[in-house]
């Protein structure tokens, strides 16, 4: 009896730390129930690819908002990325596969760099809200897309480019093969290393942080050089996968990615989370939109949707801390 | 005066985890009299008058307002009740104007409506402030007044919502003379009004000129209540400190050798000016002054993490420049903040990754966290610290406050600190967790390290320190060898007798 009841007091804990596996095996099961096509292996394949350019930009938020700040600019970077990387490789008719992937990692860490050094110079020296300083970048990095293309999309790019969007690596798509890779080097740098222990310091309490000599300014810049990179590498990736540069391109990706990390961690505050929260978030939102998908409701109800998931993670997080 | 109190305490007592804050203390304020409360850090004043204005609720006793038994619930209802406390951190909204925050809450309107009748609100600001003397531009914002003006809009407020009693606590703290003088007048208006002024203050001269009574506190006990007429400085000092000093300081007999650390006029205006110290090896050197004389900020200044105008520090003879605590932890300081929850620790997260924080860069590979080495420390230092934790992957909040206490020392142990600056390192915590705090202490300068201890606590500076610097006003006022310190002595050196010192600060 005794035995019993130990027992069940360990799945209620569970349940309790781990409550987001629990809402995703219930998606599952009724999603599946309602439509048959869901537990498929094509329809698997399919939704990580859905989630994969989601995944990549969640994977830069997570260092930002474990670190205590917040990045709007993401959809807006990866949006500039998209049409810097279409508008190179364009007059490259005859460019290899290689080459392709060599120059979209470069010009990446070029965009993700200048807007994320922006975004983290303004934040950890010139003190400016990380709301506010991305919120800016948000609309400078749009804008610049905008101006370059004339608000016309970049059609007839070379083939090859599409690979990393498009191309598997026997029944794997590349781009599941890049995200799993990113996640997980994500991860140990989160779990692993000095650098990764330093940014959730400075988000538990950037005082303490300071005290035990961790340098805060520079952690917090470099958060948001990583989020910038990796965020204008997702947008490259959007870009091969449509083979099209579009200046309109991740529009409120920035929603998708916060919702993501938020509803991981079950809050914003900082200095709290890691990737295999983010990866449990990522999931709940890529089959809930799947499932509106496949039970053919408007992609504008996904919009919709995103809204309540990050209201509700943040209104039970709010009850978990009370508690 | 045969009339009756306004506010009657009888036996209370408040108690904090590990900390009895207040013992039984029965007190009457009566209308029209300036009644002073004294005593050092920690004797109970704060605690009194923050449950008589609402903040804190006492565990027993009673309260009587006006003669009737009364609950005081939050500061909403003290104020309702007449009891106004003007605290320390002033709380005027400071992007509202004078007359703003004085109708704050009750607005005038026009006719009724939605709009505010600035007119009105002026005129009655004026009115509120004119009794008190007050020539204030009602238009202007609060952040762009003096911390003495905006001291007496917070007066004028307390006394335009009919308080009954007004509560202030260490007003002059940040006060020029004259703004004092000003002050003072005030006070005596509000006397001359039938309110009941509580006056809580270090300064003996304030007290004694401005005071109809002077009940003294020490460990949440009420000591004595004095007259004006019986009251001067060698009563209320002896009051004030006159306690035994236990003997669980645990002092080993060692040996003190070289300077090691050498501070020349370190200078941070307005904190602190020209201040110099030496500290040797295997020295426990205390620092003593008034809440406020720029203590914390001395050693913070040491320790990098605040800047400092001019002043040099040599450590081991070589002149080092303090930037960043980072800089100062690679030369072997270790800091102990005064506040463990806001500035010590990361309170969410375990013991065993607070301990190895500072640690971490110097025992990492290739930027990898050493977790073998991680591990190893934290179970060494838990057991050397005599840390009570379920294990080293508890949460540290739901430590006690003296267990957190040794945490915030166990990194600085990990981390192979050779100088400890410490600031108030005993605070809240029980008795137990102190005298094991002593003993780390004494065998860390045993083995040759040593330390700046901070603390408003003078049995301990005397049980624990070598030497005492104590400093007044951001100057040190004096330096005292073990054998010739008493707490008499401090107190003096670090109580401002004369108003006119401040004026040499300024």
């Amino acid at each position: 009896m005794n035995e019993r009841k130990a027992y069940f007091e360990k799945i209620k804990a569970f349940v309790k730390e781990q409550p987001l596996i629990f809402i995703l095996i219930g998606l599952c099961i009724i999603i599946s129930s309602v439509s048959p096509v869901f537990l498929t292996p094509q329809n698997m394949i399919n939704v990580l690819i859905q989630i994969s350019i989601n995944a990549l930009i969640a994977t830069g938020m997570t260092f930002v908002i474990i670190s205590g700040g917040i990045d709007l600019s993401v959809g807006s970077v990866a949006a500039l990325c998209g049409i810097v990387v279409s508008a190179v490789i364009l007059p490259l008719i005859n460019i290899s596969i290689p080459m392709t992937v060599i120059l979209m990692v470069i010009l990446s860490v070029v965009v993700g760099l200048i807007i994320g050094f922006i975004n983290g110079f303004s934040i950890s020296r010139l003190r400016v809200p990380s709301f506010v300083a991305t919120l800016a970048t948000m609309n400078i990095a749009r804008g610049f897309a905008y101006v370059y293309t004339q608000s016309r999309s970049i059609y007839g790019l070379p083939d090859a480019f599409s690979w990393i969007g498009q191309g598997y690596i026997g029944f794997v798509p590349v781009i599941v093969i890049i995200v799993v890779l990113v996640l997980l080097s994500a991860h140990i740098i989160l779990a692993r290393t000095v650098f990764g222990r330093y940014v959730y310091a400075v988000g538990s309490n950037e005082e303490v942080a300071k005290l035990c000599g961790i340098d805060v300014q520079n952690i917090k810049l470099k958060v948001y050089i990583i989020s910038g990179i990796l965020s204008a590498f997702a947008g490259a990736c959007l870009a091969s996968r449509l083979i099209t540069g579009q200046p309109t391109a991740a529009q409120g990706y920035e929603l998708n990615a916060i919702a993501a990390v938020a509803l991981g961690v079950g809050g914003m505050e900082g200095g709290k989370g890691g990737i295999g929260k983010t990866v449990q978030g990522i999931l709940i939102i890529g089959i809930i939109n799947n499932g509106l998908n496949l039970m053919k409701i408007s992609s504008y109800w996904q919009i919709i949707t995103m809204g309540v998931i990050i209201l509700g993670a943040l209104i039970i997080g709010q009850y978990k801390k009370e508690d | 005066m045969k009339t009756k109190p306004i506010v009657e305490l009888k036996n209370i007592s408040k108690s904090f985890p590990g900390v009895q804050a207040l013992k039984d203390v029965s007190l009457s304020f009566f209308p029209g009299e300036i009644h002073a409360l004294m005593g050092e850090n920690g004797a109970g004043k704060s605690t009194l008058i923050k449950i008589m204005g609402g903040v804190y609720k006492k565990d027993s006793g009673s309260i009587f307002i006006r003669g009737e038994e009364c609950e005081i619930e939050d500061v909403t209802q003290a104020q309702h009740m007449g009891i106004s406390v003007i605290h320390q951190e002033l709380s005027l909204i400071p992007d509202l104007t004078v007359m703003e925050n004085l109708s704050l809450g009750i607005e005038p309107r026009l006719g009724g409506s939605a709009f505010i009748d600035k007119a009105e609100m002026r005129s009655r600001a004026i009115k509120f402030m004119e009794p008190l003397g007050l020539r204030i531009n009602p238009g202007a914002f609060i952040r762009d007044l003096k911390t003495a003006d905006r001291q007496m809009v917070e007066i004028a407020r307390a006394v335009s919502r009919n308080a009954a009693m007004v509560i202030m606590d260490e007003p002059t703290s940040s006060l020029s003379t004259r703004e004092i003088t000003t002050l003072f007048e005030i006070i005596e208006k509000l006397k001359k009004n039938n309110v009941s002024v509580i006056y809580v203050s270090h300064i003996l001269s304030e007290v004694l000129n401005l005071a109809d009574k002077i009940t003294v506190m020490r460990d949440g006990c009420l000591i004595r209540t004095l007259d004006r007429k019986e009251a001067n400085e060698n009563v209320i000092v002896k009051s004030m400190v006159g306690r035994e000093i236990k003997d669980y300081f645990n002092k080993k007999e060692k040996e003190i050798g070289e300077v090691i650390l050498e501070v020349k006029n370190l200078t941070r205006k307005p904190h602190f000016s020209n201040v110099s110290f030496n500290l040797r090896q295997g020295e426990i050197l205390g620092i003593s002054g008034l809440v406020g004389a720029g203590r914390t900020e001395v050693i913070r200044a040491i320790f990098g993490s605040d800047r400092y105008d001019f002043g040099e520090i040599y450590l081991d003879g070589k002149e080092v420049k303090m930037n960043s605590p980072l800089q100062a932890i690679e030369l072997g300081f270790g800091f102990v903040p005064e506040d463990r929850k806001l500035q010590g620790l990361f309170l969410e997260d375990t013991v065993r990754r607070n301990i190895s924080m500072p640690s971490l860069k110097p025992t990492a590979q290739k930027g990898f966290v050493n977790s073998k080495w991680e591990l190893e420390a934290c179970k060494e230092y838990i057991q050397k610290l005599k840390i009570h934790t379920p294990s080293s992957t508890t949460v540290s909040k739901t430590l006690s406050g003296g267990n957190q206490q040794k945490i915030v020392v166990a990194k600085w142990f990990a981390a192979r600190s050779k100088i400890l600056l410490l600031d108030e390192p005993t605070r809240g915590i029980d008795v137990n967790a102190k005298s094991e705090m002593y003993s780390l202490m004494n065998n860390f300068a045993k083995e040759g390290g040593s330390i700046i201890m901070v603390s408003s606590e003078l049995p301990e500076l005397l049980g624990m320190a070598d030497r005492i610097v104590v400093i007044r006003q951001g100057k040190v006022s004096g330096i005292l060898g073990r054998e010739e310190a008493t707490e008499e002595k401090i107190m003096t050196m670090a109580s401002i007798l004369k108003n006119t010192q401040k004026e040499v600060v300024q």
